[in-house]
């Protein structure tokens, strides 16, 4: 639906974004993520035409958007950035404004305009004035501006960021949901990888202002293309190692003095990046160790707990740092403490390795 | 004591007589300065716009000189309209020195950088991004310009305040262009010089009067508009 291809954006003189090509299906969302700074922001006004590349081509439906048919081309799309930008004046006002720009009767507007501020649950607002609100409700008043005028596209800059959690989880869940009713294309730039897991059909990580990794989130978050992306998408133990076994497309890594098992077709000899995400652990302490299809067992020691909400994350030292995630409750039961001996175990199949 | 207390005794009886010479003045004061805020706002507006949301190399530059504009004194101002209409000078040929039109060109080279100055300010402090949002949702240019001026009314009302409050109490200048021709170029600021001059104080405290009055009239106007944008 969307096309850039070839196309350098500059500011100030300096180049922020390369995209050599990238493509936003219909009818999907892609998830744009990277740290601050990656170039998300740009990529977005980019393909709004809201900042012209100094060099390559945007295309909508194939077809170059000119500079002519700029302003018929931004109207085929909807656009909300992290602030929620809301102008003074009522609530239905605001979420009528790109129907009043587009010329739209009053009442049609007016109409429009409040069956999604009611998609959104703030119709009961529509009279307040808009500075009147809080940043959950003016959000919602500005995802409901931005759909108001039926776009083909939805660019959101980060919509869901800046918001407290209950805030924002309950406005992810509506959002979700209207996006399972509506056939849209959508763009979501977000900082928060795991955002992207849960909304996203397509992911690109942008890193330095250039597409580091593309694909599908769960094949993004399961295998990273290099220590700076598997970090981002939360993989906590990246080690170096080397691959001192090979067989059957199963390999054995040294790390220090241990030998792991991983799924891998790599040659003996090569040097490797061993990651594992903290999740795909299993926490055992040192006396209940069952025997499992788990191919790797690390004894070792707690070296640190810390608190992640409902969840802890447990670093045992078992030759290198490993870090596990459990549950609140599991770490009550199982009375974890610092210095305690325990054993990690993981599947052969859970193991990214990243040549080098 | 005494002096203050018959000059408005004297303003009381001037109004409510309708003084015809009174009222003439009044209301050419009224005109001049209206005209002259008027016509700083026609070319004081875009030009303000273009400062705060134009990206050209010498933007910095024209801030500069209109902020320095903002502060110009009255005096020089009269001096260079003076030589530009001077019966020798390069537009002396026009024949406007000592004509209305001459005190609106000084009351508007006056006002014109205070409003322009006031409203690149106005505009600049809006969040940038919402440009980029309006544009977003589908404004064109000159829609998403309006839309700015309307958020941004609260200080573009203020900076018309200042324009006109800058122009009705200007007298250094306005004579120098106008000459003070009763019945022609006299207004309020330059008959009270005059009446004070001849010993007048009871007429220049009435003029005095009313020139204050008609200024909180008119800011009064201006805030309770503001004031009501607020609300909203």
């Amino acid at each position: 639906m969307l096309t850039l291809d070839q196309v350098e954006v500059q500011r100030s003189g300096r180049t922020v974004l390369t995209i050599p090509h990238l493509t936003v299906r219909e009818g999907r969302l892609l998830a744009v993520v990277g740290p601050n700074g990656a170039g998300k922001s740009t990529l977005l006004l980019t393909l709004a035409h809201l900042l012209e590349p100094v060099s390559g081509q945007l295309l909508y439906r194939g077809q170059l958007v000119k500079q002519r048919d700029i302003l018929a081309y931004r109207r085929r799309l909807g656009l909300a950035f992290q602030k929620p930008l809301l102008l003074s004046g009522s609530v239905l006002n605001n979420a009528a404004t790109g129907l009043a720009l587009r010329g739209m009767a009053r009442t049609a507007r007016r109409e429009r305009a409040l069956h999604w501020l009611e998609r959104f649950g703030v119709a009961h607002l529509s009279q307040r004035s808009a500075h009147q609100l809080s940043g959950g409700e003016s959000q919602r008043v500005s995802l409901a501006r931005a759909l108001a005028t039926d776009p083909e596209v939805l660019l959101l800059d980060e919509p869901f960021a800046g918001l407290d959690a209950p805030t924002r989880e309950r406005l992810l869940d509506d959002f979700q949901r209207m996006l399972a009713d509506v056939d849209l294309t959508v763009v979501l730039v977000t900082h928060d990888p795991e955002e992207a897991l849960v909304l996203a059909d397509q992911m690109i990580v942008l890193w330095d202002g250039q597409i580091r990794q593309a694909g599908p989130p769960a094949t993004i978050f399961s295998a990273p293309v290099d220590a700076e992306v598997a970090t981002f998408v939360g993989v906590e133990t990246i080690v170096n190692g080397q691959v001192v076994a090979a067989r059957d497309g199963q390999v054995t890594i040294a790390v220090n003095d241990l030998h792991l098992d991983a799924v891998a077709d790599l040659d003996v000899g090569r040097d490797v990046l061993f990651c594992i995400r903290p999740e795909d652990l299993t926490l055992w302490t040192a006396e209940e160790l069952p025997t499992s299809s788990a191919r790797n067992q690390l004894p070792g020691t707690i070296r640190r707990l810390s608190s992640r909400g409902p969840l802890v994350n447990v670093v045992v030292d078992c030759g290198f740092s490993i870090t596990a995630q459990i549950t609140r409750a599991s770490a009550e039961e199982m009375a974890l403490a610092l210095g305690q001996r325990v054993v990690i175990t993981f599947k052969a199949s859970a193991v990214h390795l990243i040549a080098r | 004591m005494e002096l203050i207390g018959e000059g408005i005794a004297e303003a009381l009886r001037l109004l409510l007589n309708l003084d015809p010479e009174v009222l003439d003045i009044t209301f050419l004061s009224l005109r001049l300065s209206g005209l002259a805020t008027l016509l700083s706002l026609f070319f004081g507006l875009p030009l303000g716009t273009l400062l705060a949301l134009g990206q050209f190399p010498t933007r910095r530059l024209w801030l500069s000189l209109i902020n320095t504009g903002m502060g110009l004194p009255p005096v020089v101002v009269g001096l260079g309209v003076s030589i530009l209409l001077w019966r020798s000078g390069p537009l002396g040929r026009l024949g406007l020195i000592y004509t209305p039109a001459a005190i609106i060109l000084a009351q508007v080279i006056i006002a014109a950088p205070i409003v322009i100055g006031l409203t690149a300010a106005a505009l600049q402090q809006l969040d940038p991004q919402l440009r980029l949002q309006l544009l977003g949702l589908g404004a064109s240019r000159w829609q998403m310009i309006v839309l700015l001026w309307r958020e941004a009314r609260l200080p573009l009302l203020a900076a018309l305040m200042a324009g006109f409050g800058a122009v009705i109490s200007e007298v250094g200048a306005v004579i120098m262009v106008g000459g003070n021709l009763k019945g022609h170029t006299r207004v309020l600021t330059t008959a009270i010089v005059l009446e004070t001059g001849r010993g007048e104080f009871a007429l220049a405290i009435a003029l005095g009067v009313i020139l204050l009055l008609l200024t909180f009239a008119i800011n009064f106007t201006l805030t309770s508009i503001q004031q009501r944008s607020v609300r909203r």
